[in-house]
This record gives C-alpha cells, sequence and structure tokens, in this order.
C-alpha cells in the first residue's frame, strides 16, 4: 500500500505539530507498548525499570521518535533511507518484525490522546499508511 | 476459561460507564471505514460511502455503529461467560455475514483509539492492558465458531481463546 502524495503531505503536516511534543509521544507509546504488550518486554531485559515514566524508556521513546522524524524528512524512499537502521533491527538487535506492527498501535493510541482535534481520520489513515511502510523499510534487510 | 481480577473488572466497567454508545459506535465504525476502505465490501447497501465526509454523514454507518458498539454491553455484562455471551453472533458474522474474523481485530484496535482520544490523559497505560485484554477476548469470541470444523476448538473452545491471545 504506497505512500501517495497526499499522504505524504499529510504526515508532513502533521509531523509538523507532533515534533514539538516527540519526546513525550515516544515515552509514552514505549511505556503502553511495554504495559499493553508484556511479550514487548523481552527485548528489553536489560533495562533495571521498564515502566512508564521510567529513564530508560524515557530516553528510548526519545531515540524511536527521532528516527521516526528522519524518516518523515527521507519519506521519499524510506528502504534507502532506513538502510542502516534496518542493518541493525535485522543482524543486531534481531527484533521479530510483528513487534512494528505492535509499537505503531501504540504510537497511534499516544497521538490520538495528544492530538485529539488533529488526529483526525484523514490524518489517522495516512499515518498509519507511513507507520506500515516504515516497518517494511526497517523490516528490509531482515532476509 | 479467561480469569479476571477484580481491578480488571471494575476497570473494564467505569471505562464502558463512561463511553457513550451513541457517539463512540459511530465514530469508530466510521473510523475503520476510512482508515480500512477495503472494510467497505460489507456495506455495499449503505449507500454514501466515497469520502470520509460521506462515511462520517452517513446515518446508516452511523446506526449501524450504535448496534456493533451496543452488542459490547452484553460482554461488558457477561464478563465471566464472553464465549457463550457471543456464540449466535459469532455463528451469524461466520455463516450469514460472510465477515473475515480479522476486522474484529481492526474494529477493536480503532474503538480503543477513539476511546483514547476521548478520555485523554486518564487513559493510562495500565487501563489500556486491561481494556485491550477485555478486547482480546471478545475478539477471540467473536471469532470463535468460524473454526466449528477444527477438532480441538469443538473439544475446547476455551484454546481458540488463548491461542487468540497471542496474536496482535
Amino acid at each position: 500500500m504506497s505512500l501517495t502524495a497526499k499522504d505524504k503531505s499529510v504526515v508532513k503536516a502533521f509531523w509538523g505539530k507532533v515534533s514539538g511534543k516527540a519526546d513525550v509521544v515516544g515515552a509514552e507509546a514505549l511505556g503502553r507498548m511495554l504495559t499493553a504488550y508484556p511479550q514487548t518486554k523481552t527485548y528489553f531485559s536489560h533495562w533495571a525499570d521498564l515502566s512508564p515514566g521510567s529513564d530508560p524508556v524515557k530516553k528510548h521513546g526519545s531515540t524511536i521518535m527521532g528516527a521516526i522524524g528522519n524518516a518523515v524528512g527521507v519519506i521519499d524512499d524510506l528502504v534507502g533511507g532506513l538502510s542502516a537502521l534496518s542493518d541493525l533491527h535485522a543482524f543486531k538487535l534481531r527484533v521479530d518484525p510483528g513487534n512494528f506492527k505492535i509499537l505503531s498501535h501504540n504510537i497511534l493510541v499516544t497521538l490520538a490522546i495528544h492530538f485529539p482535534r488533529d488526529f483526525t481520520p484523514e490524518v489517522h489513515i495516512a499515518v498509519d499508511k507511513f507507520l506500515a511502510a516504515l516497518s517494511a523499510a526497517l523490516a528490509d534487510k531482515y532476509r | 476459561m479467561v480469569e479476571w481480577t477484580d481491578a480488571e473488572k471494575s476497570t473494564i466497567s467505569a471505562v464502558w460507564g463512561k463511553v457513550d454508545i451513541n457517539e463512540v459506535g459511530p465514530l469508530a465504525l466510521g473510523r475503520v471505514l476510512i482508515v480500512y476502505p477495503w472494510t467497505q465490501r460489507y456495506f455495499g447497501s449503505f449507500g454514501d460511502v466515497s469520502t470520509p465526509a460521506a462515511i462520517m454523514g452517513n446515518p446508516k454507518v452511523a446506526a449501524h455503529g450504535k448496534i456493533v458498539c451496543g452488542a459490547l454491553d452484553k460482554a461488558v455484562k457477561n464478563m465471566g461467560n464472553i464465549l457463550a455471551t457471543y456464540k449466535s453472533l459469532s455463528e451469524t458474522h461466520a455463516n450469514k455475514l460472510f465477515v473475515d474474523p480479522d476486522n474484529f481485530r481492526v474494529l477493536a484496535d480503532v474503538l480503543t483509539i477513539v476511546i483514547a482520544a476521548k478520555f485523554g490523559a486518564s487513559f493510562t497505560p495500565e487501563i489500556q492492558a486491561t481494556w485491550q485484554k477485555f478486547m482480546k477476548v471478545v475478539v477471540a469470541a467473536m471469532g470463535s465458531r468460524y473454526y466449528i470444523g477444527i477438532l480441538e476448538y469443538q473439544q475446547a473452545p476455551e484454546i481458540c481463546l488463548a491461542n487468540a491471545a497471542f496474536s496482535h
């Protein structure tokens, strides 16, 4: 389901509003994922504290949202732009790609909470498609 | 059978108590039809669903959204027995309506997002976790009669619930 020109412009416009709160959104989405989908905790067994709002969750949430923000910048070539991150996830982290969908859902929940008026159905479909395309690019090198 | 703690039961009732079916039902179903346009295949008789505005303004979509959300009320009131509560609804969707059961999960996820938007920060991660457990059980119960040809589901319906718990 490739991104149309309209999808890209909707995502860029919405991300302009999100970027000021990116750290908060990232931390919260990660915390929600770890709480509502406990099987995802297996990837973070090296953290002392996996609760929402903990230091490692906040720091890593910020890292993730930063990367997603960068992906908005390379939205015309996600596979190329995310190539190094795909290598990382494929060969070092080896995160099962099914989890990208789970994190995406929690990002959508968090966006709905923080931007209830801006996260319209039209924005929802564009962001959902973008996160799906991003997830596919992230999984590109897996095999 | 699915085990609910007292805390989970009261969380789910509290969330549901604050949901206005007449508002949230139409919002959720409309959003499903917009975000996942292939779901429109089930609503050929509903008239104009050609644009987001048409969908959100369509009275048949709104009416059906209220029906669907209303059915959730039965699950909240029968939490100890959701599988039996949804047996005939599951059969209807499987054998008469021919609805792909993946749509139940899609609707559950969108409903969660609509509720989150309404509740804001009070829809905490812990409340989300409990609500999504409830959604998972409802989705599994709605899908349960699709698999009656498979021996394990005939012998132990709880297995289909347990298996469903491990998928997203």
